[in-house]
């Protein structure tokens, strides 16, 4: 079956969403988001901490812990994953699996170390790459921030080499963009490795979904298409986000910009995607003659 | 109803905590534990794990958990294996050369068939959802009784694994599941013994119906 997973990227409490790594807009709480997936049908889910390569440090070991009192389905945690002892910490917290990318780059053993210890089941390679328009596809790390001189291609087949169990691949050109995932990127990084992968970035709609499966992903993850669509304003709400005083989403935000909801971007108002609910994508994969998970497990 | 004693077999492999969580979720108290004494005295048992089979059974005999397995077998209440749990209650395992299980179920643990040049491609490890079929027709629930009580054929569970268990006894496989070139038993019983290959604390309203099955009845 092909799984449908939700990515969350986090600041703070907050779901936070950008384009392209950048031009971040707090969605709400990153908890709330969370049960609503899990109760929506979402197959997994990825907790990104959006700050921590920035820090040297994850910070969501007790958001991880509050969620998985609620949530039982898989949750990948990425952001800031520097030591076995940090792997360590947030599978006791709850984590099924980690991602790695930064430190993994900066010292590839700690892959090979972690899964060692941890089984290669729950360590998941992030790759996070840019592809240009002469074809070449850099890795990338500290959140989109620094590129790296490796190739995409060869540095998936590293790390498979090293023992992860999965690669969650992300193209920083189409995140956010909903302009589709990137085939050409899925395609080259699929076939080059046995082991499966995520692709990630670009979903605009629920017909998506369908073609990084095609091109050899095992599994697709997708944030805007998903977070807009739960986001949505519920009629008869003076704002888009405001119940009277309260934050629609939930009252744990403490930080971060909400007008573009009502104001627009730039004057510009809105969305870069058409969203979509994860039945939505799950009935486009169905119509290919894809298998997923139906409501509750239901055939 | 009291509340059942749950206990969930510490020997130092795998996350425990989220089976903990999804257990009491559903209405157990339990506890994760390593001392028999405490182990023997709870209502049900739980063997979870995830990784190597001979990591496992080596720890398990290292801590004399080994014996409190089978002792608590004798005492006719239920046991549920999870995904590595399971796979060390048979006789014996093929990974990583030929292993020595519990032997409370017969049969063998073996690595999933590779794919085949030129044939559908699939990637092993399975990670991911997949669906349950009854191993036998039944007339009614197939599943009536049993740790699958009310589930519908054809739901689906979180996997994650590369081996997977050959019953030597057919009237031990109660569901199966198909992945890659196999059909392999994805539930088993025999006795008071249940085993489950895939993760029922990730797998959603599904896999705590299970769970639920397991701590009420």
């Amino acid at each position: 079956m092909i799984r449908v997973i939700a990515r969350l990227d986090i600041k703070g409490p907050n779901l936070i969403k950008g384009l392209q790594f950048d031009g971040h807009r707090v969605l709400g709480t990153a908890e709330e988001f969370a049960e609503i997936y899990y109760r929506e049908g979402a197959d997994e889910l990825i907790y990104q901490d959006a700050v921590a390569s920035l820090y040297r440090r994850n910070s969501l070991l007790d958001i991880v812990r509050r969620t998985a009192e609620k949530i039982f389905i898989p949750l990948t945690v990425a952001g800031g994953i520097r030591s076995v002892e940090d792997v360590r910490r947030l599978l006791r917290a709850g984590a099924d699996k980690v991602a790695i990318n930064t430190a993994a780059v900066e010292n590839p053993r700690l892959l090979t170390d972690a899964a060692r210890i941890f089984g290669s089941q729950c360590i998941v390679s992030s790759i996070e790459a840019y592809r240009r328009d002469d074809g070449a596809c850099r890795v990338w790390v500290d959140y989109g921030r620094e590129a790296t001189d490796l190739d995409a291609v060869e540095w998936a087949k590293r790390v498979e080499q090293a023992g992860v169990g999965e690669i969650l691949l992300t193209s920083i050109r189409e995140d956010g963009m909903g302009r589709g995932y990137d085939l050409e990127l899925t395609r080259a990084v699929s076939s080059a490795v046995s082991i499966p992968v995520i692709a990630c970035g670009g979903a605009g709609r629920a017909a998506d979904f369908p073609a990084p499966v095609a091109a050899g992903a095992a599994a697709v993850a997708a944030a805007s298409v998903f977070h807009y669509r739960y986001a949505r304003p519920k009629a008869g709400l003076a704002t888009m986000q405001f119940a009277g005083k309260a934050l629609r989403m939930g009252v744990h935000i403490d930080a971060g910009n909400i007008d573009f909801l009502n104001e627009g971007y730039g004057g510009m108002k809105f969305l870069m995607v058409e969203p979509c609910s994860i039945s939505a994508a799950k009935a486009e994969l169905r119509r290919k003659g894809l298998g997923v998970r139906g409501p509750h497990g239901n055939p | 109803m009291a509340t059942p004693k749950i206990a969930i077999l510490d020997y130092g492999v795998g996350n425990l905590f989220n089976v903990r969580r999804a257990l009491d979720h559903v209405g157990a108290a339990s506890a994760i534990l390593r001392d028999p004494k405490a182990i023997l005295r709870a209502d049900k048992l739980v063997l979870p794990g995830v990784g190597a089979f001979e990591a496992g059974i080596a720890r398990l005999r290292r801590d004399g958990l080994d014996r409190v397995v089978r002792d608590f077998r004798k005492t006719g209440r239920p046991i549920l294996g999870i995904c590595l749990g399971m796979q060390l209650l048979m006789t014996e395992s093929e990974e990583n050369g030929l292993h020595a299980g519990l032997g409370i179920v017969p049969g063998r643990v073996v690595r999933f068939r590779p794919p085949l040049p030129g044939r559908a491609p699939f990637k092993i490890p399975q990670i991911g959802w997949n669906s349950l079929e009854p191993a036998r027709r039944a007339k009614g629930d197939p599943w009536r009784g049993t740790v699958l009580e009310g589930l519908p054929a054809g739901v689906s569970m979180y996997f994650v694994h590369s081996y997977r268990v050959q019953v030597a006894d057919g009237a031990d496989s109660l569901a199966v599941t198909a992945f890659g070139r196999d059909r392999f038993t994805s539930v088993l019983r025999r006795g008071n013994v249940s085993g489950c290959q895939f993760h029922p604390e990730r797998s959603g309203d599904a896999g705590l119906a299970l769970l639920r099955n397991f701590v009420q009845n």
